[in-house]
């Protein structure tokens, strides 16, 4: 298995009016092509900043990070992930074909590529026949789709999602989370999922890196070996169970509650 | 409340406010037509000696030759006498005066608004401009237009610039500056995650600006247009006031004063007002369509 993302020793302090404030300190990871990981942990852990740090939006103070064997700058150049936002972030004056022709169109694909990827990627995303709805028109969860469906348009190697289905509720998170399954077993990308739901990640990953706050830090990484085929109802199965019960644990154990 | 569509829905949602509002105002200003005119009156009785009563008084009040406030029916006779009744041609026809305001007044906008959005781009583009120009932005509108314009009237006179463009020129000092503190706060309006979303595609800085900040000032825009079409004509009919009160409203309104001829000034006010109505209105219009096709209004 080839090595698409490693990060050695890493280390980001923000300089903010309070002072600074460490996010990140001394992470080690490395994340393999076609792993499904996700960072779980409070908030303040620093989940979101790593994903930044790996999508080249924040620069990292220390240590060592590479892309798919680049630096970060040089595969986002490269434009070597899709990005999905906490919110569904369309454009509010562009259609949803108009949104998913967004990055098409900022690299510069001709009209007639750019309709055949939008046709595929509404139908990866179980949005045919939405082209010309404007974002208003859809649902929350429809919206979340499209924007998945916009990060997939140009076909990137890796999805970064930023707690995709974090403003959602359950069922429609639930539903998201089997169609996002299906989506990874079609496109065999490398999927970087952030949350703060333990079943959600347990779900989902096929590794779960529990992180702990002040300062950010890797607790634990836990395996999360459920196999490919995982209908919803694997949620009840022991083995989920026990799984969500060490990532609790992990979670438990490297926060503090005192502060 | 359940929405009223059509006829019934302009009759109660639109007329019946608006209407009741203008009853209200004319109620108003006739009771000071008659406060205001009749110290005149009584002032004329008492030197021919005799006695008027409060009948009389208030019939002579709404009906003077050279009122203190004239009466509304009086500004009325006389709008229509100078509408409806005079060739457009005629230097008395209102429409005459009107549309020479209004033509500096449009073309003054267009330059206003040009320039506004100019310099909102370079400012939102630059940090050094967005420092050196916007203070000089904000100083221009603290001079008293009433100062500059003669001086610029008279400055273009000299180099051989007369007619519209002087005046229009007026009107684009006064309108630009709505559009451009608008539309700087347009073109920085965006969220974070729409532009990190433009990051992480790579995308240039003119992609930037012509598929995001462009678009998302598009409301700022009209806003600000709407506000810089009613100044716009502020500025031409003060642009009109030096320059020896040729034509147009405020040249109305400047013959108006020098003979006392209120009633005239008055409907010259309501003109411009009924016109500064209608520039609002058809940029409202403008601001409907455009943002109904960009699928932003609901």
């Amino acid at each position: 298995m080839s090595v698409v993302i490693a990060a050695e020793k890493l280390d980001l302090t923000f300089r903010t009016n309070d002072g600074p404030v460490h996010a990140l300190s001394n992470i080690d990871l490395e994340i393999n092509r076609g792993e499904f990981v996700s960072f779980i942990g409070p908030s303040g852990c620093g989940k979101t900043t790593l994903l930044r740090v790996i999508a080249d939006l924040e620069q990292p103070t220390g240590g060592s990070i590479s892309v798919n064997g680049v630096s970060p700058s040089e595969a986002r150049l490269a434009r070597a992930y899709g990005y999905v936002f906490q919110a569904a972030a369309l454009y509010p004056w562009r259609t949803i074909g108009g949104n998913i022709s967004l990055p098409l169109e900022v690299m510069g694909l001709s009209k007639a590529e750019r309709e055949t990827r939008i046709a595929k990627n509404l139908e990866l995303v179980n949005l045919v026949g939405f082209e010309k709805k404007f974002p208003w028109q859809l649902s929350g969860g429809m919206q979340q789709r499209a924007s998945i469906a916009r990060a997939l348009s140009f076909d990137p190697d890796m999805l970064l999602m930023d707690e995709p289905f974090g403003a959602l509720d359950e069922i429609v998170r639930d539903h998201l989370n089997e169609q996002l399954l299906k989506l990874w077993a079609q496109t065999k990308k490398t999927v970087v999922f952030v949350t703060h739901s333990i079943p959600e990640a347990v779900f989902l990953s096929t590794r779960i890196v529990v992180m702990s706050p002040r300062p950010g830090r890797i607790h634990e990484v836990i395996d999360c070996d459920l196999g490919d085929d995982r209908p919803l109802d694997i949620r009840e199965t022991p083995k989920f169970l026990e799984i969500a019960h060490r990532v609790r644990e992990g979670l438990r154990l490297g926060h503090s509650y005192d502060d | 409340m359940r929405e009223r569509r059509g006829f019934s829905g302009f009759l109660f949602d639109r007329f019946l406010p608006v209407g009741t509002v203008v009853l209200v105002i004319i109620m108003i200003w006739y009771a000071f037509t008659v406060i205001l005119n009749a110290p005149f009156e009584r002032d004329q009785a008492a030197r021919a000696g005799t006695e008027i009563t409060t009948g009389q008084l208030i019939e002579k009040t709404l009906a003077q030759e050279r009122p203190v406030l004239p009466a509304p029916h009086q500004v009325a006779e006389e709008i229509w006498k100078t509408t409806a009744l005079k060739k457009i041609t005629s230097k008395r026809s209102l429409f005459y005066h009107g549309w020479i305001t209004l033509s500096s007044t449009v073309l003054g906008f267009v330059m206003g608004t040009a320039l506004g959005i100019l310099l909102a781009v370079l400012i939102v583009q630059s940090a050094v401009l967005d420092k050196s120009l916007m203070p000089w932005i904000i100083t221009s509108q603290t001079v008293p237009i009433l100062a500059v314009a003669p001086m610029i009237i008279v400055v273009l006179n000299a180099i051989g610039i007369s007619g519209l463009l002087p005046k229009a020129l007026i009107s684009a000092y006064l309108s630009f500056f709505p559009v451009a503190v608008g539309m700087v706060k347009g073109l920085r309006s965006p969220d974070p995650m729409h532009l990190d979303l433009m990051r992480t595609y790579n995308a240039s800085n003119a992609q930037v600006f012509w598929k995001l900040r462009w678009p998302a000032a598009v409301p700022f825009l009209f806003t600000s247009m709407k506000v810089a079409v009613a100044i716009s004509l502020v500025g031409a009919i003060v642009g009109e006031l030096p320059t020896g009160a040729v034509a147009g409203l405020g040249a109305r309104l400047l013959t108006g004063s020098y003979y006392g001829q209120t009633i005239q000034i008055w409907s010259a006010l309501i003109s411009a007002a009924v016109l500064a109505a209608l520039l609002v209105f058809l940029v409202d219009l403008a601001s409907r369509v455009v943002q109904r096709r960009m699928g932003m209004v609901h």
